[in-house]
């Protein structure tokens, strides 16, 4: 199971990427996986919303579950990956790359602290069953 | 060989069912009102007899075989209830006709209503929600408005265990709740210390299964309703499971202060390849004020030349009404039919027969088969489908394979706590050697599992159609038929 | 009583389970309240049953040996014999919801066919399975309007004209969400105004406007320049609609409805005192994901045959569970067959045949009843099978007269509004003959003519 080292997790299964300011969110290799054949995934928020931490911005379906994906982080968002309702398949292929969701300014930068590392995020990954 | 739609076999200018010319001086249509095209198939009546009969030998169902769904209670359909139900004093009766012209449906309706009270020990009884999920929706609602009633606030959660049905937590969020999950413990009962801790006065209510979805009888059933009531809490019975108690305790006896009734699992009404089903509510007397509108009731009591009047009755604190009419009527009165039939010592019966196929198959397959809790199951039990040493094999693949051999598969991946879960529900109407070979069956599929697992990974291989691809019909999206001008 | 066993068997049972009695096996029940006596009549053989159950029936008047003219949501229309010679094939009625694709390829494909024939009816994209009846169809059409702006448009907007129970109903599901506003249009005036009346009311709080077409008093309005005015405000419009009356009128999706909804029953379901009936619930492609209750979905095999499934299950409760939008679980499977089945049978030509009829009996029940003094039509809107009866006394009275003539009289409009007391709803279909609308206008004057 692929837990890219550069990136920091939460125990819900998403992903973020920090670049100065702004944050990448997707979900996993751990989730896609759980989830199987992807066959919907909408992005609930726009370009330009402001969302507070654990706020709902994205469900991904299967055909054995529907997960909510919630933002790790408050911030304001700079762009979405339009191409993931198309090509929903992308988030079992390529979970950290072209499978990003939204990107978003940061607000709050203290909230970053309560995220895992790749080490802890692949523990805690280990120790849950299916 | 894949049967056409309807839309393939349709042949331009056939007719099928016609209809006589109109018998009136004719009124101009204006054109404009009317609409150019009309897609509908052109069939004879011979295409479609036979379009239908096809389509019917694809089907598994009760006549052929034994379903053993838990939670579904797949019993034997009578057919003198399809006669019954198409005489025509009932079926040709609108629901909107004077009171004085459909005495008899009213006095069925309040006898079913009077019956189900006696059966479940509650004090009165609505026949209206259509199913069993409109019936916990009915009942959730109740509990919201008997806490209004009494200007009690702040109840806003509504309890409910891990391995409840999913429309238990679906209602309570639809009705503006918030769902506090429940564990069980390792007996498989609620656990009661984690009860306590949660139960205070922001609890509106608990919904509880019992015989739970693990087919078993909580072993302290009477202090979970004592725990909630003490915090001023409602008891919420999902009655799915009701065959393994007719005449064996009375939910209401219990403590319980509302239950829906399944009339399409427990009293024989046939499930119709999805429906329709009934779900009518029972409650205590502290809630019958809050029933949906209206109620049959007794308008004109019984004098010595007269019968009663039955009439229609609105209760003071309603919710409102949840369905057109009075629910679904067409199923009154095939389960009325079957409950008279039983009497109170038929219906013993049938849960005794029901827990004891239950318990035969448990001690035929318990070997075999690991059973997550250890006890004396009700009427249903439920096994993990794999096995530790061989990891590839999942409870779909045995699911699939059972298929071959002519059985429909039980229930599976519910419930969530347990892994791989098959839950297995005879019901009484299968007798020993129908359960033999079912337990055969399930016993040669697990020495298949282990020796040749490519049967079952591949299964099914003897039914009209292979496993179909899930993946494709939930992406492409294709929820019509093809007309000709789309290809 | 159908549990087939012998004492014999058991007895080899019960060795087989190690138990001695079958009472063994309730011991987690509380002894307190354990094998009670039900206070319930003795049971009866199959013989007794029926007959105890014909004196039930017997003790009703049907339409059939009445003559009605009730319609308000119920409608006797003509059942072809091959329906139910169908609907009693026990492969179809004694089957299970079809989770098990491989062994339910009937009923599934059945539903199919059954969805593409209420997108075509209603002129829409999609359709679902079917829910309970026309009543939650609508109110499911709020839901779907509601979750659609994710509850930041509360509002509700209903036509006075819609059904009163199908609005109560949607009352009923739609009051607990957060926030919520229903309105209903129309309730002080004289008669219900025209749709577009509505239109002036909807903002930018609305999620969805609700309109019947034929509305409740049977009338015919275009809903195109509504449809644009409601699609201006950014929200959405659900129209109730007769499944037959849409073999002969525009339909709601060419008008620009979002959602269509209304009762299959008139579809070759037999009245029954109001159930088992069948809700139907049609919409555009771009909302197919947000639909509730099942959907039918076209796939293959790995052979390459083509199969149908359950599709998009995962929205549904049994595993969302909380997160789900609604909680149905049953839609009306053998319900849906029975109007797949009819409209198969009728089909395109027999479908205009029956909504002609039906419109063309109404009409003349209408000049000829309109003509009886003391009686007026009321409304110039065309209509399709029902109408409005001006009454001169109360319609209570001259109804329980009709029914000593052995005719059911039209529902009284005055039980839901005021405003229309006095005022009968008439319904006529093609079971109706001239000859019996000519001999209720000649009661109708007989009884009103003192």
């Amino acid at each position: 199971m692929n837990v890219p080292e550069n990136l920091k997790y939460t125990h819900a299964d998403e992903w973020l990427s920090i670049d100065g300011n702004i944050a990448t969110l997707g979900v996993t290799d751990y989730a896609q996986d759980q989830l199987s054949d992807i066959v919907f995934v909408e992005i609930t928020v726009e370009k330009g919303e402001t969302v507070k931490k654990l706020a709902h911005v994205a469900t991904i379906e299967s055909v054995k579950a529907a997960a909510d994906v919630n933002s790790p982080i408050s911030g304001k968002i700079t762009d979405i990956n339009e191409s993931l309702s198309n090509t929903p398949e992308l988030v079992n292929n390529d979970p950290f790359g072209k499978a990003w969701m939204i990107k978003f300014e940061i607000t709050d930068p203290a909230e970053l602290t309560s995220l895992m590392d790749a080490k802890a995020y692949a523990d805690y990954c280990s120790t849950r069953g299916h | 060989m894949t049967e056409p739609t309807i839309y393939e076999l349709s042949s331009a200018g056939r007719t099928g069912v016609r209809f006589p010319e109109p018998d009136v001086p004719l009124t101009h249509l204006p054109q404009s009102l009317m609409r150019e095209e009309l897609p509908l198939p052109e069939l004879s009546e011979v295409d479609v007899i036979r379009h239908f009969t096809h389509l019917s030998s694809l089907n598994y169902c009760i006549d052929s075989g034994l379903y053993p769904l838990g939670s579904c209670t797949m019993k034997y359909n009578p057919k003198i209830n399809e006669d019954i139900a198409r005489l025509e004093g009932f079926a040709y009766t609108h629901p909107l006709q004077p009171e004085s012209t459909i005495q008899g449906n009213l006095a069925l309706m309040y006898d079913l209503q009077e019956t189900l009270k006696e059966i479940a020990g509650f004090s009165a009884v609505t026949l209206q929600p259509a199913a069993g999920a409109q019936g916990e929706f009915t009942g959730v609602m109740i509990i919201r408005d008997y806490h209004r009633s009494r200007a009690d606030i702040k109840r806003t959660k509504i309890l409910i265990p891990d391995s409840a049905h999913g429309t238990n937590p679906a209602t309570s969020a639809m009705s503006g709740f918030e769902v506090v999950p429940l564990p069980s413990d390792a007996r498989g009962n609620v656990d009661l210390a984690k009860l306590r801790e949660v139960c205070d006065d922001t609890v509106a209510g608990l919904m509880l299964t019992n015989p739970n979805t693990l087919g078993l009888f909580d072993e302290n059933v009477i202090e979970v309703i004592n725990i909630v009531h003490q915090a001023g809490g409602l008891v919420y019975g999902d009655g799915a499971n009701l065959n393994a108690l007719l005449g064996i305790v009375r939910p209401g006896d219990l403590g319980i202060d509302i239950m829906h009734f399944n009339l399409h699992k427990t009293f024989s009404t046939p499930h119709g390849g999805g429906g329709p089903g009934s779900g009518p509510v029972g409650v205590a007397a502290h809630l019958a004020d809050f029933l949906p509108t209206p109620l049959i009731g007794i308008v004109e009591k019984a004098t010595a030349d007269l019968p009663p009047l039955y009439g229609f009755i609105k209760p003071p604190k309603t919710i409102g009404r949840v369905k057109s009419f009075f629910g679904q009527f067409g199923m009154f009165v095939r389960a009325y039919t079957y409950i008279r039939m039983h009497g109170p010592e038929g219906l013993r019966k049938v849960s005794e027969y029901a827990v004891l196929n239950a318990n035969y198959l448990l001690a035929k397959m318990g070997d075999v088969y690991h059973l997550p809790y250890k006890r004396t199951c009700m009427h249903e039990f439920v096994v993990e489908g794999c096995w530790p040493d061989i990891p590839d094999i999942h409870a779909l693949d045995i699911a699939k394979r059972l298929m071959d051999y002519k059985f429909h598969p039980p229930t599976n991946y519910f419930p969530l706590i347990v892994h791989e879960a098959l839950m297995i529900e005879p019901t009484e109407t299968e007798s020993k050697q129908s359960l033999d070979a079912f337990a055969e069956a399930m016993l040669a599929i697990a020495k298949e599992a282990r020796e040749t697992p490519e049967l079952l990974k591949e299964a099914p291989h003897d039914t009209p159609i292979g496993r179909l691809d899930e993946v494709k019909a939930a992406k492409e999206l294709v929820l019509c038929c093809w007309l000709p001008d789309d290809k | 009583m159908f549990s087939p066993h012998t004492p014999s068997e058991t007895e080899e049972m019960l060795k087989n389970i190690g138990v001695k009695s079958i009472e063994d096996l309730f011991k987690d029940v509380p002894q307190k309240y354990r094998f009670p006596k039900l206070n319930l009549p003795e049971g009866l053989t199959e013989m007794e049953a029926l007959a105890e159950m014909h004196e039930y029936a017997g003790s009703n008047e049907t339409v059939k040996g009445l003559l009605s003219f009730l319609g308000a949501g119920a409608y006797h229309h003509y059942i072809p014999a091959g329906v139910d010679s169908l609907l009693r094939r026990s492969e179809f009625y004694t089957a299970y919801t079809p989770y098990q694709p491989e062994v339910a390829q009937g009923t599934l494909q059945a539903i199919f066919e059954f969805q593409t024939l209420i997108a075509n009816l209603t002129g829409m994209e999609v359709s679902n399975a079917s829910h309970y009846d026309g009543a939650t169809a609508t109110a499911e059409a709020g839901v779907m309007a509601y979750h659609n702006f994710r509850g930041k448009r509360p509002g509700i907007l209903l036509s006075s004209a819609v059904n009163p129970q199908y609005r109560e109903v949607l009352c009923s599901y739609l009051c607990g969400y957060e926030n919520i506003n229903i309105q209903t249009l129309g309730e002080d005036f004289t008669i219900p105004g025209n749709p577009d009346d509505l239109a002036a009311h909807v903002d930018s709080e609305t999620a969805l406007v609700v309109v019947q077409y034929p509305d409740f008093f049977g009338r015919i309005f275009d809903l195109t320049a509504m449809a644009q005015k409601v699609h201006e405000k950014g929200a959405l419009l659900a129209v109730v609609t007769n499944p037959i009356a849409l073999g002969l009128l525009k339909t709601p999706g060419e008008m620009g409805a979002d959602i269509v909804v209304g009762e299959g029953q008139p579809l070759g379901i037999p009245l029954s005192y109001g159930g088992p009936y069948l809700g139907f619930f049609a919409t555009k492609k771009e909302f197919a994901r947000k639909i509730s209750g099942r959907l039918v979905g076209e796939t293959s095999d790995a052979q390459g045959r083509r199969g149908y499934v359950l599709t998009l299950t995962a929205r549904e409760q049994h595993i969302r569970r909380e997160k789900s939008t609604s909680n149905i679980c049953t839609n009306q499977g053998l319900m849906a067959l029975a109007a797949t089945i009819y409209l198969s049978l009728v089909g395109k030509s027999g479908l205009k045949q029956v909504a002609n009829l039906c419109f063309q009996k109404a009409h003349y029940a209408a000049d000829v009843l309109g003509q009886v003094p003391g009686f007026s039509v009321l409304s110039d809107a065309p209509f399709f099978h029902e109408f409005i009866l001006k009454c001169p006394r109360p319609v209570e009275a001259i109804n329980a007269l009709l029914l000593e003539r052995d005719i059911i009289g039209g529902y009284d409009l005055g039980k839901d509004c005021e405003a229309l007391a006095n005022h009968m709803l008439i319904c006529v279909t093609e079971m109706t003959s001239k000859d019996d609308i000519d001999y209720l206008a000649s009661v109708l004057e007989e009884v009103t003519h003192d």
